[in-house]
């Protein structure tokens, strides 16, 4: 699985020549074609998923593709196949169990805990019910870039292009609901079902996501390039388009390595995304206590 | 300073006078006979209310006594059990879109970044489904924040300011659509003192200037004394409506709450109501909530 193997002269610095490795092989068109497909729709996704605090949600959706691959080999599907219809069917359970209601966000993290721990639960039965050996099944927890098909570039291409219109259309009641549930209600948007939908979608990117960063770090693809984006800037616009080039650009970056270097490819684009949010924390840190440090006076001055 | 003090009396029917001003506008809000269940059980009878344009009204009462239910009748959100009401002259809910309404005071989480200009915009587009036009409603935006003096931290994440500040851009919110009526759940709640008497004038100002008729509920009278045209006190089941002068009396408000209250005088001729139950003005309103 290491692409050691393949004959490379390994990375260059020198940004032509390296592109023109990275491109050499169909498999690695393939595989960037779908990350960046993939990129695009966690970006924006995962930017919603970030403002309405919905994290634990999108981490218990990312575990369900594992027992939705492991089940999809066990009858013989294709993994991606599992992955949709788990990830999907965790998003409704979650959100039509839930009230909808911000105040009793407690019950739905009891609902959303419990949904993960069956889910877990399910995907060893599923291994162990598989009686022969599960080839590379550490491909399924940390991504596998390498057998990425022409099909499944189409259908991630597919389910991005979805998502992103249905975004379009629903992006700002959606905005509206996630930071101002009470007004939004009181104006006619339709809170509770939103919060469904979008928890159908973020399911469904999800299930798109983790057949490239593997099971495990999906989501360091759905929170890191949003979060960071947000630290980085608060007007809504800037926010989102950022929350995509980061997305984008942490994807080819972890692809890269993963092609020059032996690691799995979700360990690269793990660690990259960390490593970018952390700087922007910190930055956004020092930046906020300065220009409180800066504004001080002039409140003093106000209230004398 | 004079002292007006008198023993609850046991007279349970509470009717003021409307002023003679009343008739002379179109009542923008208007209630009959009414009465308003909740679960079966009457939170009010036999209310008669008249609210003229441009007033300026405040809601009162102790916890429970049915302020937060009579916004929600005049929203359209509950219907009367008996009697009629009418606001801006048609039925409750019918009038939604001349209704800027800011319910209970939320609270924006410090790490939510979002600017104040951008919450202030989804008052005005929010609802709407399809992609924003930015150019839209800018000028609004622009002119509702500078009408709550918010300029200088319109810009800033929401989550970062203080409760007076957010308080300002929430009003902005609910004033970005120009509506005739405006009306506010406890906006005071949660707020300090300097705070709470800056959002009262602010919203006496926007009352008198921009011809807003403004109704709230509020859980201390004193903030507001000042500013009101009306008030609407509730209490045992029925209401006191009037202008501050005539139902802030001892007698009325001790016989409302079942506690002795005085009013002072104070020497430049305002009121103040003293000796209300030390009530938490943060938990009020959620104790109504939880009623209905």
């Amino acid at each position: 699985m290491s692409s050691s193997a393949l004959p490379l002269a390994g990375l260059s610095l020198d940004p032509v020549s390296d592109f023109q490795q990275l491109t050499a092989f169909p498999f690695m068109v393939n595989a960037l074609e779908a990350g960046t497909a993939v990129a695009i729709m966690a970006g924006v996704v995962g930017w919603f998923m970030v403002l309405r605090r919905e994290s634990f949600a999108g981490h218990t959706l990312s575990l369900m593709a594992f027992p939705g691959a492991t089940g999809a080999l066990l009858i013989g599907l294709p993994a991606a196949a599992g992955y949709f219809v788990f990830c999907g069917a965790s998003a409704l359970v979650i959100g039509l169990g839930s009230s909808g209601v911000r105040r009793h966000r407690g019950e739905e993290s009891a609902l959303t805990g419990v949904v993960q721990a069956l889910g877990l639960a399910c995907g060893f039965v599923f291994l162990s019910l598989y009686q022969g050996v599960l080839a590379g099944y550490e491909n399924l927890l940390f991504g596998d870039f390498l057998g990425i098909t022409r099909g499944q570039v189409l259908t991630l291409a597919i389910v991005a292009v979805l998502a992103l219109c249905g975004f379009a259309l629903v992006g700002r009641p959606l905005l509206f609901a996630s930071v101002d549930e009470t007004v939004a209600r009181a104006r006619g948007v339709p809170v509770r079902g939103l919060a469904l939908a979008f928890l159908l979608v973020l399911g469904l990117a999800v299930a798109a996501t983790a057949q490239i960063t593997g099971v495990l770090l999906v989501f360091a693809l759905l929170v890191a390039p949003a979060a960071t984006a947000q630290q980085i800037t608060c007007r809504i616009g800037a926010s989102l388009v950022l929350s995509v080039i980061l997305g984008v650009a942490i994807t080819w970056a972890g692809l890269a390595l993963a092609y020059f270097y032996s690691e799995p490819v979700g360990f690269y684009i793990t660690t990259v995304a960390f490593t970018i949010y952390v700087i922007a924390r910190v930055t956004r840190a020092v930046i906020d206590h300065s220009t409180l440090l800066r504004r001080r006076p002039e409140i003093a001055e106000a209230h004398a | 300073m004079n002292i007006t003090s008198a023993p609850p009396t046991t007279d349970r029917r509470i009717d003021v006078a409307l002023p003679g001003a009343a008739g002379q506008t179109e009542a923008v809000a208007w209630l009959e006979g009414a009465q308003a269940q909740i679960a079966g059980r009457a939170v009010w009878s036999e209310v008669r209310l008249e609210i003229g344009a441009g007033e300026f009204t405040a809601i009162l009462g102790p916890n429970g006594s049915g302020k937060t239910t009579l916004l929600r009748v005049l929203l359209g959100e509950l219907p009367l059990a008996a009697g009629r009401a009418s606001v801006l002259g048609r039925d409750p809910g019918a009038a939604k879109g001349q209704i800027g309404y800011l319910p209970q005071r939320r609270h924006f989480d410090a790490g939510i970044r979002i600017r104040g200009v951008d919450l202030v915009r989804l008052g005005l587009d929010g609802a709407r489904w399809g992609l924003p036009i930015r150019a839209l409603g800018r000028d609004r935006v622009r002119e509702a924040i500078e009408l709550v003096c918010a300029s200088e931290y319109a810009t800033r994440p929401i989550g970062r300011l203080s409760g007076g500040e957010q308080q300002r851009l929430l009003i902005a919110q609910a004033l970005v659509t120009d509506p005739r009526v405006l009306i506010l759940d406890e906006p005071l709640d949660s707020l300090d003192l300097p705070n709470q008497t800056a959002v009262s004038a602010l919203l006496a100002r926007i009352c008198k200037q921009q011809g807003v008729t403004v109704l709230l509920v509020a859980h201390d009278v004193n903030p507001l004394l000042s500013y009101l045209d009306r008030v609407v006190y509730f209490g045992a089941g029925r209401a006191a409506v009037g202008t501050p002068r005539e139902v802030i009396t001892a007698g009325t408000l001790s016989r409302l709450y079942g506690v002795p209250i005085e009013v002072l005088t104070t020497a430049d001729g305002r009121l103040f109501v003293a000796g209300l139950p030390e009530a938490p003005a943060h938990h009020s309103g959620r104790h109504e909530h939880d009623e209905q």
